[in-house]
């Protein structure tokens, strides 16, 4: 398949990895930001074919897994409605709140619909005008744009039966809590690629220059990561802390400024919880007030809800790269996919499902 | 438990339980997937309480003597949405899922019965054409529908049309597989692309609006093991991966007959349309349904002679080896990445689910 299969190359793998074990003078820590990313890394097995002095450990960027408990409890709140239609992301039905998942709300009655792009759910609410349609604005810069055009459409035709419900989260507060940490332990950063696809790479130069730490835009397949990691190598044995860009072929500085602009006017940034780590100021997006009447959290006027993280859990640990997913006693055992005690177990892309489905015995 | 988080702990008399319950109360659509939930589900309703030799051996249709002969004996039951799909409908594939679970055994298969549950508002015109299809499908497969029965349900409590097939059919004297014969060393044969149904269905469902030429692989498969059969009676077991797909049929033979599989990914036939389409959709084709495709666990020394006998026929043209079992933690399943690398191929613990990004 071409634009996949050269980028899957064993022969250019090996050679990629062969240059990081000649340039590798001493240990050195890297993180991929994004759950994709940790996908690809387990997959294919990179770390085995790295020196064992090079250690990758998984960010926070799994936008399945950082979204809070009490998110999940307020869609089945808004979806257990007798007038309401709920719209989501496939994998965000599965996902467990306090009690229950969307599926078992959906077991219980309620109307949930997955669907593949919020303008589905626009073209649902205009098809039904008689229902509530709800969609669930989840995930990083990456959803943000088609989410924003959603909400922009909706209010342009004035669908009164639209709303969405968005727990919206951005890559680099996320990056800077890490970073920020006494306990930090990572060196040199693969940033998100369809994140800066559309975000560009700008915002990421501060990170480097305030934390002097080599950060390179890395794509998803096995010899982009790669490649990525040689370069992040390169910088840290030769003391240089710049932003690079190893996936080229889908970003530049700039990144989409149209997506951007329609982001920019439907969102505006504010403080969110991530599931697993907490509160972090100036994290996330929600609808601008103009926007309010879309605002699913308003249209329904929802209490705050505050929920427990289950305390065996040491996912917190897990999302900013200070303990492996096998650190964890409860690994395999009392939490797998299937009974998840937390976000990173949750979705095919967190870091401990990505380690129970193909490393579990590691 | 790390330092960290010990620190963080209140007094332990305050702790609360938070934990996700496990346990589901309700039917959700993961028990239908053919992965975790569904075998938790025979495990925990059906098993303890139907428990017999003939079903504990959990093959696809159950065998026991009659008389004389060993008879092959299978049920299914069709919900395929859109009732209408590139390479087939839910007629053809009624008739083409009961005839490869009784061939699976080796079975010739000889009588199928039909039941039709219609929802009140189905067009008359698409139950013809329906009818025809499973009567083209069965004449083909040279099998007669002897019986069946019709009830309608209100709207709203159906989804068109549901069919249920049963079938039997008689297995060779002398001929035992099972999914628990089969040995170390063995030699797992595939008999050609695997993907296509499941990609062909989920691109014409609505909603999913990308133009694929993808066509469902739907046929009959008793043709195709007699030839093996003919070739090789040194066959262990074979299965149809069906709903799980491929991963699920290994993880059950794998666990059925307490040996570790290790298959290859570059041997695994996957058509590019299909690995664009699961690129897309954040899928892995390991776990994408078949519904013309089996795969045979062999002994080491039969695979040439049966290999031969599939790629001769036409629905085995793409035959590969692309395994073997060996003598590893029983039940698990690994395949050796492109890179050299190993990984597990877990059963799903439910639907495979597009992705967000």
């Amino acid at each position: 398949m071409k634009y996949v299969d050269e980028y899957r190359d064993p022969g250019i793998a090996s050679a990629l990895a062969g240059k990081v074990a000649l340039m590798a003078t001493r240990p050195w820590v890297l993180m991929e930001v994004c759950g994709g990313q940790t996908h690809t890394l387990m997959r294919y097995g990179i770390g085995d074919l790295l020196p064992q002095d090079i250690e990758l450990v998984h960010g926070p960027g799994c936008p399945v897994c950082v979204t809070p408990l009490e998110m999940i409890d307020q869609a089945i709140l808004i979806a257990g409605l007798p007038d309401v239609i709920f719209t989501s992301y496939g994998d965000m039905l599965r996902v467990p709140g306090s009690r229950r998942d969307l599926f078992q709300a959906r077991a219980e009655g309620a109307d949930v619909r997955i669907v593949y792009s919020p303008m589905d759910a626009v073209k649902i609410a205009r098809e039904n005008p008689s229902q509530r349609v709800v969609f669930f604005g989840v995930g990083f810069e990456t959803t943000a744009p088609a989410n924003a055009m959603a909400v922009w459409q909706a209010a342009r035709e004035g669908l009164p039966n639209f709303s969405m419900l968005v727990s919206h989260v951005l890559v680099p507060p996320a990056m800077r809590l890490i970073l920020e940490s006494p306990a930090n332990r990572v060196q040199g950063f693969i940033a998100p690629g369809h994140v800066c696809a559309i975000m560009g790479f700008r915002e990421y130069e501060d990170l480097a220059r305030e934390f002097q730490v080599p950060i390179v835009v890395g794509g998803f397949e096995p010899v982009d990561l790669l490649e990525a990691i040689s370069m992040l190598v390169a910088q840290l044995e030769e003391g240089r802390a710049e932003v690079e860009n190893q996936y080229s072929r889908s970003v530049n500085y700039f990144g989409n400024v149209p997506a951007q602009a329609v982001m920019r006017d439907v969102f505006q940034v504010s403080d969110r919880k991530w599931r697993g780590i907490g509160e972090i100021g100036d994290s996330g997006l929600r609808l601008r007030d103009e926007y309010s009447a879309y605002d699913a959290e308003r249209v329904f006027r929802l209490a705050p809800l505050h929920v427990e993280e289950p305390r065996e859990c040491i996912s917190a640990l897990v999302l900013q790269g200070r303990r492996k997913p096998v650190d964890c006693e409860a690994f395999g055992k009392r939490c797998t996919p299937l009974t998840p005690l937390g976000a990173p177990m949750v979705s095919a892309e967190g870091a401990c499902a990505a380690w129970y489905q193909y490393k579990r015995h590691a | 438990m790390p330092s960290e988080l010990l620190r963080a702990l209140p007094d332990p008399a305050s702790f609360t339980c938070p934990v996700p319950v496990p346990a589901h109360d309700r039917i959700v659509m993961g028990h239908g997937s053919g992965g975790r939930l569904s075998a938790n589900l025979l495990r925990d309703v059906f098993l303890p309480r139907f428990s017999n030799p003939v079903l504990d051996r959990m093959d696809d249709q159950a065998v026991f003597a009659i008389g004389g002969s060993q008879v092959a004996f299978t049920t299914d039951s069709f919900v395929v949405q859109p009732l209408f799909f590139p390479g087939g409908d839910i007629g053809s594939l009624a008739v083409h899922g009961t005839v490869n679970d009784l061939a699976m055994s080796g079975a010739v298969p000889l009588y199928l019965s039909a039941a039709f549950i219609a929802e009140e508002g189905l067009p008359i015109g698409q139950l013809h054409r329906i009818a025809e299809s499973m009567a083209e499908a069965a004449e083909a497969a040279g099998v007669l529908i002897v019986t069946g029965d019709t009830k309608v349900v209100e709207r709203g409590k159906g989804d068109g049309l549901f069919i249920n097939t049963t079938g039997i059919g008689i297995v060779p004297a002398g001929l035992r597989l099972s999914a628990s014969e089969v040995r170390t060393g063995d030699l797992v044969i595939l008999s050609g692309c695997i993907g296509d149904h499941g990609i062909a269905i989920m691109a014409s469902r609505a909603g999913l609006e990308f133009e694929t030429t993808i066509q469902s692989d739907s046929a009959p498969l008793h043709g195709l093991v007699a030839e093996m059969l003919a070739a090789s009676r040194r066959i262990r077991c074979m299965r149809d991966p069906t709903r799980g797909g491929l991963s699920s049929s290994l993880n059950e033979i794998a666990a059925m007959s307490g040996v570790a599989i290790e298959i290859v990914e570059g041997r695994i036939p996957v058509r590019d349309e299909v690995r664009g389409a699961c690129e897309l959709l954040g899928l892995d084709p390991l776990y994408v349904a078949n519904e013309g495709k089996l795969i045979a666990v062999v002994a080491p020394d039969a695979a040439d002679e049966v290999l031969a006998a599939m790629r001769s026929h036409p629905l085995g043209r793409d035959a590969a080896v692309i395994g073997h079992a060996l003598g590893g933690e029983p039940g698990l399943v690994t395949m050796k990445t492109a890179f050299g690398s190993t990984r597990i191929v877990e059963l799903l613990p439910g639907d495979q689910l597009p992705r967000i990004c």
